[in-house]
């Protein structure tokens, strides 16, 4: 006699919990499977302490059990009380091995024999299935594992890290504090992680903190050894230890043999699921990981509506009532359902999401709707926001001296790329020409959807060329012009220090157009490098050659990580030929070149000076705080008014960082273009304020990427010290450590505080009245904040 | 145009200007009063400079307020020395003006002194701001404090290994480098900016005489140990002149400021005197 139930739950993960509990809230009869001897085994494993988040941040959590951003123990302690709460019938140390039948009656084997019928079954199992393992000959000794617990449980032993992913990256760091750690990477690079982790692993190579085999494979493992094949020839390796972190394929065998059909092929596809979650097997549901939604959140609100749809309920999508909200503003007040139809019908940008990938990025942005003349940005603002038109169309305004002259955006099209991309302000002011509805993307999930959905890069990549074509090249060429330039045209990157163009060099007549960073021009003057100029994002380089025909004048290097368009010589030749206006303002171009060129070979120092602060992030900083240690009397009054007025944490060391000649750039932010902090955050708590400070606002979890990120180590992770004594009090009675940071060493550490560490970086006293404090606390005028335009101009005063 | 201007002419020489208007005014004022009896503290004049260099005094102080309040607003510090040091300097003559050049040896005329004493510390101040930073930056030449300490360190664990081959004295004598080097310490040591009593110039002093009681053959550890102790020496005299001007750039003010106070102090007893019992 076998036991029967309503619903089979495979799977006690956040989706399988999530369901088993909401169907014991509403006393369906149940029962939660799963095969190892405890609940959530993938989050069990997750490392010690690793903080989990809880993203999507704006997506409603509706579930039986509570979750929040925490650390593993938390969430773990916090679903075993909920699943007590709740009564769940839990059966662990029960691997399904088959399900067979259909809606109301099937059949679940366990690995132990028991049959159990259900009326509908949920498949939770997520993707940790195939753990892939080594293969090689002794892959089955007792020191080979794929797991890594705890990292401060070994201290002093030799390991060996497999795997070049973010398992192996993240395991590899983190054992490296205690341990001599070897990293094995198939490949040359480390390139498939995120950000941060390919940062970390960087630098903690070159720092030596761990080594790395590159191009190496395993072949053979001994007690103590491991053989590893590599570009030279075989090797072995002493190790203590081996942790492979090779990935996990969804178990498609097994989800098949249950009658379910895959998407495709490929060994990455996901099964095909219908809106409610069914799979093509009628009763068979799969929800989270499998289906195809890895995020904790997904998968909880997910447990409860696939409960609700087995119910017979019908249940609106958690983000619904949001959605129309955010929807209410557009005339017509048409239904959610009507706007998804609309714009994926209008928008080519958004058509290759899914409807649930739709919803989520929908979430994130704002729809506006705006009046005929109401401006939706103004010329030199700074926005980082993409906009896409749901309806009417939109001016840009492309003459500064001639607001009439326009160029007419309209359904379906988008603006507002370039901010993204090259991180400066707005180079147009664009209008409502009649009312339209718009969706502006904020740039963290414009920048994930063009890096996901390869279709969006395209369209992308193609408009922005043609626009970038007629903005930098000026209006006034036809649009055959452009898409004969656009046709040579080709996107190329640069990493710092590699040439563009270089000096000398006949034949090539290529046009550079800088899309992101910047480049510096430099020549060979009495046989040293002479920086003539340098030149940002939105300029173009090369075309002197094309106008003079001769070999290239100069040398042009990236100065930060570059991205360019390269033009092909002929067809820009063949272009301005056709357009005598356009070849007028380039010839004017180059021969103002030329004269700063001279002018600026006969100042060798300045070349110097500008090498220095091109290397401090000169060329990409909006602001930087320049001390003239000529007149600097080291008071560091400017780090303790920082201090002061940060919550007693200064942002600032003043005698950390290079000086040159008098000139010191102490250890303060500089308000990059292109904020290298923003890269990697995952709140996204980064942002760049109106008037170009770039700031850290609350919701910082402090993860720490953003330190990884900055090249010039301006950010520190620090939690806000406890309130001290006032002045009087230190000054008459000698309590507290007065004015500035407290740079004493801590006296009770009780290891129990709970203020949490969080990023910290200068944010140019935005919300200060009189701005920043560290200029005006300096006594001797040694501290002063400029922009780059004013310091280009340092050549002359500073030596 | 450069990047930074000075707090000496801040603003194009602004408050230089004005002191000097004031100072002006008050001489000329000073020629051509001729008062009832002879010039002193007590004739018209004599009150109106009395009063604006009190007041004058009390805004000086008020200087050691405005550096510490970090707050919200458009001041600037640079601006507030700026005048500090331009209406100080007028103080000393609107003040010796108000004496009448009176000078008796009583509380009066010790606030006078007071006052002068402060003023002159500042004038040192003055010309130790302008002159120390550069030889500071000079003196570093592209390290920091702590960088100059790291090479320290490195250095010290250099020369235990060149000792590795030699005889023991040789250890000795670089124990006595590494224990017996001080930075730093009391004020006159930190002012001084050399240590009489260096213990890596005593140890090198010492691996010389042994070093002439050794075998050829040591030559070359040898040299290589005289050439760390010599790299320390230059580095450890490097470190001291650093703290030297930075403790000459902060020294004058331990006088500046509570000679201030004591100004005062009795500038309150005379002016309470003046009216009460005068």
């Amino acid at each position: 006699m076998s036991e029967s139930y309503e619903v089979v739950i495979v799977g006690s993960g956040p989706a399988g919990v999530s369901a088993a509990g909401r169907a014991a809230e509403c006393k369906v009869s149940h029962l939660l499977l799963e095969r190892a001897p405890h609940f959530a085994d993938t989050i069990q494993k997750y490392q010690k302490g690793k903080y989990v988040m809880a993203t999507p941040a704006r997506l409603p959590l509706r579930s039986a059990l509570a979750f929040a951003a925490g650390s593993r123990e938390d969430i773990l302690d916090t679903w075993r009380a909920g699943l007590e709460a709740k009564g769940v019938n839990v059966r662990f140390n029960s691997e399904v091995v088959r399900i067979a039948g259909s809606r109301g009656a099937f059949e679940v084997k366990l690995a132990d024999g028991t049959a159990i019928t259900a009326a509908n079954v949920v498949m939770a199992i997520g993707l940790q299935g195939n753990l892939n393992k080594l293969t090689v000959p002794g892959a089955e000794l007792s020191l080979v594992q794929y797991q890594l617990d705890d990292p401060g449980e070994y201290k002093d032993e030799s390991i060996v890290v497999i795997g070049a992913g973010d398992a192996a990256i993240e395991n590899a760091i983190a054992l490296a504090r205690q341990n001599r750690v070897v990293i094995v990477n198939r490949r040359g690079e480390f390139s498939r992680a995120k950000t941060g982790n390919l940062n970390q692993i960087r630098q903690a190579i070159e720092s030596g903190t761990l080594k790395c085999e590159y191009n190496a494979e395993p072949v053979r493992i001994e007690a103590g050894r491991i053989a590893l094949k590599g570009p030279t020839g075989e090797g072995t390796i002493a190790c203590d230890r081996i942790i492979a972190r090779l990935g996990a394929n969804p178990p498609r065998k097994f989800v098949e043999s249950c009658g379910v059909k895959f998407r495709s092929s490929d060994a990455k596809s996901f099964p095909e699921v219908s809106n409610t979650y069914e799979s093509n097997v009628p009763g068979l549901y799969i929800i989270g990981a499998l289906a195809g939604y890895p995020l904790i959140k997904h998968c909880m609100n997910q447990g409860y509506e696939v409960i609700e749809y087995i119910r017979g309920e019908s249940v609106l999508p958690a983000d619904e009532p949001l959605l129309e909200e955010k929807f209410a503003i557009i005339p017509g007040r048409p239904g959610v359902n009507e706007v998804l139809d609309r714009i994926v019908a209008t928008v080519r940008l958004f058509s290759g999401l899914t409807r649930l990938q739709l919803r989520e990025f929908l979430l994130g942005s704002e729809v506006l709707v705006k009046a005929p003349g109401e401006p939706v940005f103004l010329r030199n603002d700074y926005g980082d926001t993409l906009f896409a038109i749901l309806g009417g169309t939109v001016a840009i305004e492309i003459d500064v001296n001639d607001p009439s002259r326009t160029v007419a955006l309209g359904k379906g099209d988008f603006f507002g790329e370039i901010g993204l991309i090259s991180g400066r302000r707005r180079s147009a002011t664009i209008r409502a020409a009649t009312e339209c509805t718009l969706i502006e993307v904020p740039r963290f999930a414009a920048i994930k959807l063009i890096n996901t959905i390869p279709a969006t890069k395209r369209l992308m990549d193609e408009t922005m060329l043609v626009r970038q074509l007629r903005a930098y090249l000026e209006q006034g060429l036809s649009d055959e012009d452009l898409h004969d330039l656009a046709s040579t045209a080709e996107i190329v990157s640069f990493n710092v220090g590699e040439s563009l163009i270089e000096e000398g060099a006949v034949g090539d007549d290529s046009v550079y157009v800088i899309r992101t960073g910047s480049v510096k021009v430099s020549r060979k003057i009495g046989g040293r490098d002479i920086v003539l100029s340098y030149v940002p994002a939105g300029k173009i380089v090369g075309e002197m050659a094309l106008l003079r025909r001769a070999p290239r004048s100069a040398t042009v290097t990236a100065a930060i990580k570059s991205e360019a368009i390269k033009l092909d010589g002929g067809a820009v030749r063949r272009v301005l030929e056709h357009n005598p206006e356009v070849k007028a303002r380039f010839d004017e171009q180059a021969r103002r070149y030329l004269l700063n060129d001279l002018r600026h070979e006969a100042e060798i120092d300045h070349s110097n000076i500008f090498e220095f602060f091109l290397a401090q992030g000169g060329g990409e900083a909006t602001d930087m705080l320049l001390i003239d240690e000529a007149l600097c009397v080291r008071c560091d009054n400017c780090e303790k008014a920082c201090a002061e007025t940060h919550d007693g944490i200064s942002r600032l060391d003043r005698e950390a960082g290079p000086t040159f000649g008098s000139l010191h750039i102490p250890t303060s932010c500089r308000h990059c273009e292109h904020p290298h902090c923003m890269t990697d955050c995952p709140p996204d708590a980064i942002h760049r304020a109106p008037g170009g400070e770039v700031w850290i606002d609350d919701s910082c979890i402090g993860c720490g990427n953003c330190q990884v990120n900055c090249p010039y180590g301006v950010i520190q992770i620090a939690a806000l010290p406890p309130p001290k004594p006032g002045l009087l009090q230190w000054l008459l009675l000698g309590r507290g450590p007065g004015p500035g940071e407290d740079k004493s060493p801590h006296k009770s550490h009780d290891g129990k505080s709970k203020a949490p560490k969080l990023a910290v970086k200068c944010d140019m006293c935005r919300d200060i009245k009189g701005g920043p404090a560290c200029v005006r606390a300096c006594p001797t005028g040694a501290a002063v904040r400029r922009g780059p335009e004013e310091t280009m101009m340092l050549g002359r005063g500073v030596q | 145009m450069s990047l930074h201007e000075s707090f000496l002419v801040y603003r194009n020489l602004l408050y230089p200007k004005v002191a000097t208007a004031m100072t002006g005014a008050a001489l000329v004022w000073y020629a051509v009063d001729s008062p009832r009896g002879v010039p002193s503290g007590s004739t018209w004049l004599g009150y109106t400079l009395g009063t604006v260099a009190a007041l004058l005094v009390v805004w000086l102080m008020w200087f050691g307020v405005r550096k510490r309040r970090y707050g919200p607003g458009e001041w600037r510090l640079e601006a507030w020395l700026s005048g500090h040091v331009y209406f100080g300097l007028a103080l000393a003559v609107i003040a010796t003006l108000h004496t009448g050049f009176r000078f008796h040896w009583n509380i009066h005329t010790l606030a006078y002194a007071l006052m002068m004493m402060v003023i002159g510390s500042g004038l040192f101040g003055i010309y130790v701001y302008a002159r120390y930073p550069r030889l500071m930056t000079d003196n570093r030449r592209g390290e920091t404090l702590r960088s100059m300490l790291i090479k320290l360190a490195d250095i010290d664990r250099e020369s235990r290994a060149a000792c590795l081959n030699l005889p023991d004295d040789f250890a000795a004598a670089v124990r006595i480098s590494h224990q017996e080097t001080r930075i730093g310490g009391s004020l006159r040591r930190q002012l001084s900016g050399v240590d009489r009593n260096c213990g890596t110039t005593r140890a090198l002093a010492r691996i010389e005489e042994l070093a002439a009681t050794v075998p050829a053959k040591l030559d070359v550890p040898v040299m290589r140990l005289r050439r760390e102790l010599q790299r320390k020496q230059a580095l450890v005299a490097q470190v001291r002149l650093d703290l030297r001007y930075k403790a000459l750039m902060e020294i004058w003010l331990y006088v500046h400021v509570p000679l201030a106070f004591a100004l005062l102090a009795a500038l309150t007893a005379h002016i309470v005197l003046v009216f009460f019992y005068f």
